[in-house]
């Protein structure tokens, strides 16, 4: 039996009357990728939002076996790490210097120098993502691939067990979002790891994910294997279109011709 | 690579203490009587080894009247720029600062309200307009913030800018106000708006040093935090910032600050909001390096104004921010201007 790495029980959130998140619960086990799915509005960034203690919430939400309202915000970070959809970096920070502040979760006080571990989190982190040649580079002059790579970098550098990702490739073209999807794909292959993302490009969720969670106005529809969760009847009733044929007409475009 | 940057950023920190000191030589030599700056250096060393002073008269004007005064220029300087810089990094909003975000005005509303009613706390002259100012500092910061958030929660550069302009106003008014029919026991409305360095004295000196001291420090402490901050605050909660504990800090640290220089220089515009956009091209926007260099920008800064308000039109004074807010003024125009240009 694979480990529970993270679990949410009667998860609600409100802003103000409105009921954003409504009495969710899923499990997320060692080696899953959850693809959470859903509308515009369905609450899938805000489900992430009350993960990571951004968002107040009704209910339990448990990190290896404890309730993430135990953890100070470092520890947390040592296990959970995010990637947003947006990143808009407001000075001239260098690459090196974001890939770096991901170790701060790990370092005691400024004063402390970097340990071996630093150091290799960080090597790996820029290695993976290719980044060497825009170390030096302020984040201000990058472009949205080369940005999002960057704190994907700053993500691994972060080494966490889990990564909650907001819609990871959102303004990615293809050959970003299946490098970035691949290195994904890549991290979780070491154990003791899983990955939760909210993703709206259903081809993506079904060749990357082990697992979906179908939204809709802040309840779960459906949970199981992509296949289930994501199957024609489900979909056609959270998107109100028969979404299958609507792939199918577009796929048949490009073959006709 | 990084590594180059910050060597470069350490060489920069060796040599603005430097600058500093030489600017305060100056700005201590330099005035309605000049004196040489090797007789100055004589002068002050004399006073600080407490030997007898040969030539009484200049003796008297550098240690009595230039030396507290350039001092507390210095340190005012110092606050309100690492004060600043923290206030734009917390924020990742280049345009914050005490005046912009209506701090400074509450500040002063607090000190007049202090002369205005007599606020004072027994056996500690003054210390009354000193604790209303740093209190009210803080509660302008709370409810400018506090609105903010209500009104726009990603806290952007234009709501928070626009309710401290406002706010700004209102205190102001009301400062106006107490002043008017207040009279002679509360110093002039031009002190309040456009600040002096006329009432500088050993004491101020050492207030200022103090809060200077133990605020840069909270303030330095937290320069990881900001780094963070000024990338995203999303950003910094997920990479493992308290969020909530560091933002309080801050704000409490920089208002102490910016509180405590207006109790004794007024109202000085642009300085907290200058020196760390000159620092930040010079140094880059590591705070580790960034406040360190804003202390001693500031200073260098504020000691240079103080000395042009007060020789220019020599014997008469200028109040020190209108200096501050000329060059202020010129300096965003043209950075404003080319930042739009460049695209």
């Amino acid at each position: 039996m694979s480990e529970v790495m993270l679990g949410l029980d009667g998860v609600s959130v409100r802003y103000g009357s409105h009921v954003v998140v409504d009495d969710a619960s899923f499990e997320l086990t060692s080696g899953d990728w959850l693809m959470v799915v859903g509308p515009n509005g369905a609450g899938k960034s805000t489900l992430i939002n009350a993960i990571t203690g951004a968002a107040r919430y009704d209910g339990v939400i448990r990190c290896l076996g404890h309730d993430v309202r135990t953890y100070s915000p470092a520890r947390l970070a040592r296990i959970v790490g995010v990637l947003a959809q947006n990143h808009s970096v407001g000075y001239a920070f260098t690459v090196g210097e974001v890939v770096n502040m991901g170790r701060y979760a790990h370092t005691r006080s400024m004063f402390s120098d970097r340990t071996n571990a630093d150091e290799q989190a960080i090597k790996r982190a820029i290695t993976l993502t290719g980044l060497e040649p825009l170390l030096d580079q302020s984040v201000l002059t990058l472009s949205g691939g080369e940005l999002q790579r960057t704190f994907l970098a700053q993500l691994f550098a972060q080494d966490p067990q889990i990564l909650l990702l907001d819609e990871p490739t959102n303004h990615l073209d293809l050959v970003y979002q299946e490098q970035v999807f691949d290195l994904i794909r890549e991290w979780l292959k070491t154990p003791g790891r899983a990955v939760l993302s909210v993703v709206h490009d259903l081809s993506l969720a079904k060749s990357y994910g082990s697992r979906a969670v179908l939204m809709k106005a802040g309840r779960i529809v459906a949970d199981g294997t992509v296949l289930q969760a994501l199957s024609e009847a489900n979909l056609a009733e959270v998107y109100g279109m028969d979404v299958f044929a609507w792939m199918r007409k577009m796929l048949q475009q490009w073959e006709a011709t | 690579m990084g590594l180059q940057r910050s060597a470069r950023a350490s060489l920069w920190l060796l040599a603005f203490p430097l600058v500093t000191l030489v600017v305060m030589l100056v700005a201590i030599a330099v005035g309605s009587v000049n004196i040489p700056l090797a007789g100055t250096v004589d002068v002050l060393w004399n006073a600080l080894t407490r030997q007898p002073q040969p030539d009484p008269m200049a003796a008297s004007i550098i240690v009595t009247t230039r030396l507290p005064r350039v001092l507390c220029a210095a340190l005012v300087g110092a606050a309100l720029s690492i004060g600043g810089a923290s206030m734009q990094g917390l924020l990742k909003n280049p345009l914050a600062d005490g005046t912009t975000l209506g701090v400074s005005s509450g500040a002063s509303l607090g000190a007049v309200i202090a002369l205005a009613f007599g606020v004072t706390i027994p056996g500690l002259p003054y210390s009354g307009v000193v604790v209303l100012s740093i209190l009210f500092a803080c509660l302008s910061l709370l409810v400018i913030l506090t609105l903010a958030y209500r009104l726009d929660s990603s806290l952007s550069t234009n709501t928070i800018i626009l309710l401290g302009v406002i706010f700004s106003m209102f205190a102001s008014a009301v400062v106006s106000l107490l002043v008017t029919f207040a009279g002679e026991q509360i110093r002039s409305i031009t002190f309040w708006m456009m600040g002096s360095m006329a009432s500088a004295s050993f004491p101020n000196a050492g207030l200022l040093a103090v809060a200077t001291l133990v605020g840069g420090l909270v303030l330095y402490g937290c320069a990881r935090e900001l780094n963070a901050f000024a990338v995203g605050e999303d950003n910094a909660r997920h990479i493992g910032v308290d969020v909530r504990r560091v933002r309080f800090t801050v704000l409490i640290a920089s208002a102490v600050l910016i509180g405590v220089c207006v109790s004794m220089s007024g109202t000085i515009g642009f300085v907290g909001l200058v020196t760390p956009h000159m620092m930040r091209m010079v140094v880059g926007p590591n705070h580790r390096v960034l406040l360190p260099a804003t202390v001693f920008g500031g200073a260098t800064f504020l000691m240079l104004a103080d000395l042009v308000s007060r020789t220019i039109f020599s014997p008469r004074e200028l109040p020190i921010g209108v200096v501050t807010s000329f060059i202020g003024a010129i300096f965003f125009l043209g950075l404003f201007y080319y930042s739009r240009k460049r695209g």
